[in-house]
């Protein structure tokens, strides 16, 4: 028999997760959930964002946070408090949630309540700049969040993270009137090296721009609403 | 150290194409990558992490070779393809416009595989992993 000498793949090198993420995804289409993927370094304001959109839209959303830490409960304890589900992931040493904890993530929610009646589903990622940006979940949106304490530099130190976004906060805008740092330059910065993402300024503090903030959300939400449901699976592995 | 997590990620992704394509080819003696510069992946981490990691499996022994592949951007005004770099903010030196088109650097492929053909076949039977949600 011949044996070829080489086989051509042209596989991505992150394939298992790929295949895992679409999974995920088509779950959330068969769901008619929006999935939104949050990430950020650690510190930027996620869990306040976080707070203070679960409350804000309610009522007009059924919604559930799937929680990626690395060792603690802390966030998840704090979101809980709104009043929403919450399903802590604990990544232990992995610093990015992949499609798997996701999916694992899931089973546990579906325990609590039927997926099917949510509207969104919030993946808050692992606080970290780098590989969560490789690593779908199966979100529909990526969300990045970059506070003006982190410097105008960091779109263009962290270019692969703020590239994928679709939507960029630039978070914190409360404390710009006490820091050497100019808004414009963090959004020229971002706009380099993603020119057509969705860029907002907003503050968990004050509720600065949290209204265009839930502007976007509701468009995304609205756009995913109006595509055909794709079709239920049936004992997919 | 995320290429631990990279390299775990190969490895699956390399058992469900054996799973599904090579069952029964012979030993793989090299995987070769390109990794394209505007990823989160660093080649000698990933070659690190490679070896270690193969150790015990069906991979055991077989070299990872790693094409690196540079960021190109194409200007979308003059249509000029260019080399976007950190310190001019990644934008074009034509037009000094933002890097809006990638037009490689993006990659991060298991390009191919070469064979060792003085091994037997290795048979291996890499299990599936399941979806939780479907479970």
């Amino acid at each position: 028999m011949h044996m070829p000498l080489e086989d051509t793949l042209g596989l991505n090198l992150l394939a298992a997760n790929q295949h895992q993420a679409e999974h995920n995804r088509d779950h959330f289409d068969t769901w008619n959930l929006l999935c939104l993927n949050v990430m950020s370094s650690p510190g930027a304001g996620k869990t306040s964002l976080l707070e203070r959109s679960l409350t804000a839209l309610a009522g007009e959303f059924a919604m559930a946070v799937l929680e990626g830490d690395m060792t603690t409960q802390l966030d998840a304890q704090r979101l809980e408090a709104v009043g929403v589900p919450v399903v802590p992931i604990t990544t232990g040493r992995a610093c990015h949630l992949d499609a798997a904890m996701v999916s694992g993530g899931l089973r546990l929610l579906a325990e609590r309540l039927d997926p099917a009646s949510l509207d969104l589903l919030w993946v808050e990622n692992v606080g970290n700049l780098v590989c969560p940006a490789e690593f779908e979940v199966g979100e529909h949106r990526k969300v990045a969040l970059l506070s003006v304490t982190e410097g105008d530099d960091k779109p263009l130190k962290y270019p692969v993270m703020f590239r994928e976004a679709d939507c960029v906060l630039i978070t914190k805008v409360d404390l710009l009137p006490h820091l050497p740092v100019e808004v414009e330059r963090i959004e020229a910065h971002v706009r380099q090296v993603n020119p057509h993402c969705a860029v907002i300024r907003v503050s968990a503090t004050t509720g600065e721009g949290l209204a265009a903030w839930h502007g976007w959300l509701r468009e995304q939400r609205a756009a995913l609403a109006a595509l055909p449901l794709a079709a239920p699976l049936v004992g997919v592995a | 150290m995320h290429e631990v997590d990279m390299t775990k990620c190969l490895l699956l992704s390399m058992n469900d194409w054996k799973r599904q394509h090579a069952p029964r080819q012979p030993r793989v003696s090299t995987v070769h990558l390109q990794v394209g510069a505007f990823t989160c992946v660093e080649p000698d981490q990933l070659v690190f992490t490679w070896e270690a990691a193969v150790q015990g499996s069906w991979l055991a022994g077989a070299r990872l070779a790693i094409e690196p592949v540079p960021l190109v951007g194409r200007c979308v005004l003059c249509a000029s393809t260019y080399a976007p770099l950190q310190e001019q903010a990644y934008r074009s030196p034509c037009c000094d416009h933002p890097m809006e088109e990638i037009v490689s650097g993006r990659e991060l492929r298991i390009r191919s595989v070469e064979y060792a053909l003085d091994d037997p076949p290795a048979i291996a039977t890499p299990s599936t992993p399941a979806c939780a949600p479907c479970a």
